[in-house]
């Protein structure tokens, strides 16, 4: 996984579980637009922008932290824990590979 | 022709169960919001096809949806609820400081009058309102912050504010209840609130007497005598005469007074309808028979409904907001089970007869009478 961004506007993917995938009226991925290095955060509020009845679904709405059962991967690796603020990977950020946003294995 | 449309929630989506006056025939739509959990929705008695829904899981949080056309769509509203200032604490279980966190809203009670009013009882205890159609919602503060909030605790479900009455002769009174803090009044439209239990005795804390602490299952009301209240608590089922002021047990004759739902006949102040559930430790009913319990004498005298409810082996629940009636000539009652059926009476609860069978477990029942 290589952590290097690119420069300027960036067209990340994002895969969305099906349950928000319904709420938003879109299809498994959906592409957002960041302005200078995607981070969970910046990727997030893009998303958000596009598609507001997703506040409040993956990040509490005040604490813009993730909710408890919501997890990012990427290139085959776990996110959740790295800060909002982190660079996402490369291939992220070129758009080679997408950002998972993964309701976790629990419930019922 | 006039109809009734039954607005069912369950833990995994929401059913819309349409008839017309007869209540024989049944249509059932559903599930919205697959995989959901829909605590409760309720329809706009000032204008029937504006329906509110709360929809939840523990992956995605809570959702509130609108309709505007009587169920068939659906849009998305406000669902940011922000407590007011600074939360503050309540006890946990363990007796010590909680931090207020919301969870999930348990009721919505729209306006008599406004379709873009609308309440919301929300878990950790707090009343939202909202003028807009559900688009934002305001926290009444003054319930949380009359001074006794520091000392409510959960109950097993969860601290959840789960009864919002309005008073159709003052829009100013507004009742609610909480397990397991009590039942609380304001008579300034949400802005000050005070405790009115007084009666009420649980032997389930240290004062059995005391101002707050008391588990209130369901509280209803006949809109032709607003101060005439009938409750269902944890162990008892209590009257007032007086808006709360004070209450009386009229639990009588019943196999068992626990329980969770309560409802009173739509045209006969009078009747009330309870379903006894064996204890606190067994959610079924008593001795294995679904009984619907009736008194039409306020309290005190019931007698058992059983015509085509299940007599044997039936170990269901029947949760506090899962039963209604309806405003037709003959009232119709209407309640859900953790079984996932719906039971519909068109007699005022003489004889009765599934409409489904086979939902998931039933949060909610509410129930539209149409023109």
């Amino acid at each position: 996984m290589n952590t290097q961004t690119s420069p300027g506007p960036c067209a990340v993917r994002v895969v969305l579980p099906p349950h928000l995938r319904t709420l938003a009226q879109v299809g498994r991925e959906v592409e957002v637009h960041v302005q200078g290095p995607p981070t969970q955060r910046t990727v997030l509020d893009a998303l958000e922008a596009r598609y507001p009845m997703l506040r409040g679904t993956i990040r509490d709405h005040t604490t813009l932290r993730r909710r408890a059962f919501i997890r990012f991967y990427a290139c085959e690796q776990d996110l959740s824990h790295e800060p909002p603020d982190a660079p996402l990977p490369t291939e992220v950020a070129t758009g080679t590979e997408p950002l998972l946003v993964v309701g976790a294995m629990a419930g019922g | 022709m006039s109809g009734v449309r039954v607005l069912v929630g369950t833990r995994k989506g929401a059913f819309i169960l349409t008839s017309d006056g007869r209540r024989e025939q049944w249509e059932v739509s559903g599930p919205h919001f697959g995989g959901w959990e829909i605590y409760h929705l309720k329809g706009s008695p000032a204008d029937p096809s504006r329906i509110y829904c709360s929809q939840s899981t523990g992956w995605f949080g809570q959702l509130i949806q609108r309709s505007d056309d009587g169920g068939a769509t659906w849009t998305p509203v406000g669902n940011e609820f922000a407590y007011d200032g600074v939360p503050g604490t309540h006890q946990w279980y363990d007796g010590t400081p909680h931090p207020w966190e919301f969870a999930r809203v348990w009721h919505l009670e729209p306006s008599l009058t406004d379709p873009d009013t609308v309440y919301a009882g929300v878990e950790d205890a707090a009343l939202f309102r909202s003028g807009d159609g559900g688009q934002t919602w305001q926290e009444l503060s003054g319930l949380r912050g009359h001074g006794s909030g520091p000392s409510w605790q959960p109950g097993a479900g969860g601290m959840c504010l789960h009864t919002i009455l309005l008073d159709p002769r003052d829009p100013g009174r507004i009742l609610v209840a909480i397990s397991a803090a009590g039942a609380f009044r304001s008579d300034d439209a949400g802005k000050t609130w005070r405790p009115i239990n007084r009666g009420l005795e649980s032997e389930g804390i240290p004062d059995p007497q005391a101002e707050v602490g008391h588990c209130v299952h369901h509280i209803a009301m006949h809109p032709s005598r607003p101060d005439v209240l009938f409750m269902q608590k944890h162990w008892d089922v209590m009257r007032s005469d007086d808006g709360g002021e004070s209450w009386r047990e009229i639990s009588g004759d019943l196999p068992t007074d626990f329980g969770f739902a309560i409802d009173v006949h739509a045209h006969e102040p009078e009747t009330v309808y309870v379903i006894p559930i064996k204890s606190d430790s067994e959610h079924y009913p008593p001795e294995g028979r679904l009984r619907v319990y009736r008194s039409r004498t306020g309290g005190d005298e019931w007698e058992p409904l059983t015509k085509g409810l299940p007599q044997r082996d039936c170990y269901v629940n029947v949760l506090r907001d899962a039963m209604a009636v309806d405003t037709l000539e003959e009232c119709g009652l209407y309640f859900g089970t953790t079984g996932g059926q719906v039971y519909a009476s068109a007699d005022s609860g003489d004889t009765w007869a599934p409409i489904v069978r086979d939902l998931p477990p039933v949060l909610s029942v509410e129930v539209q009478t149409l023109p």
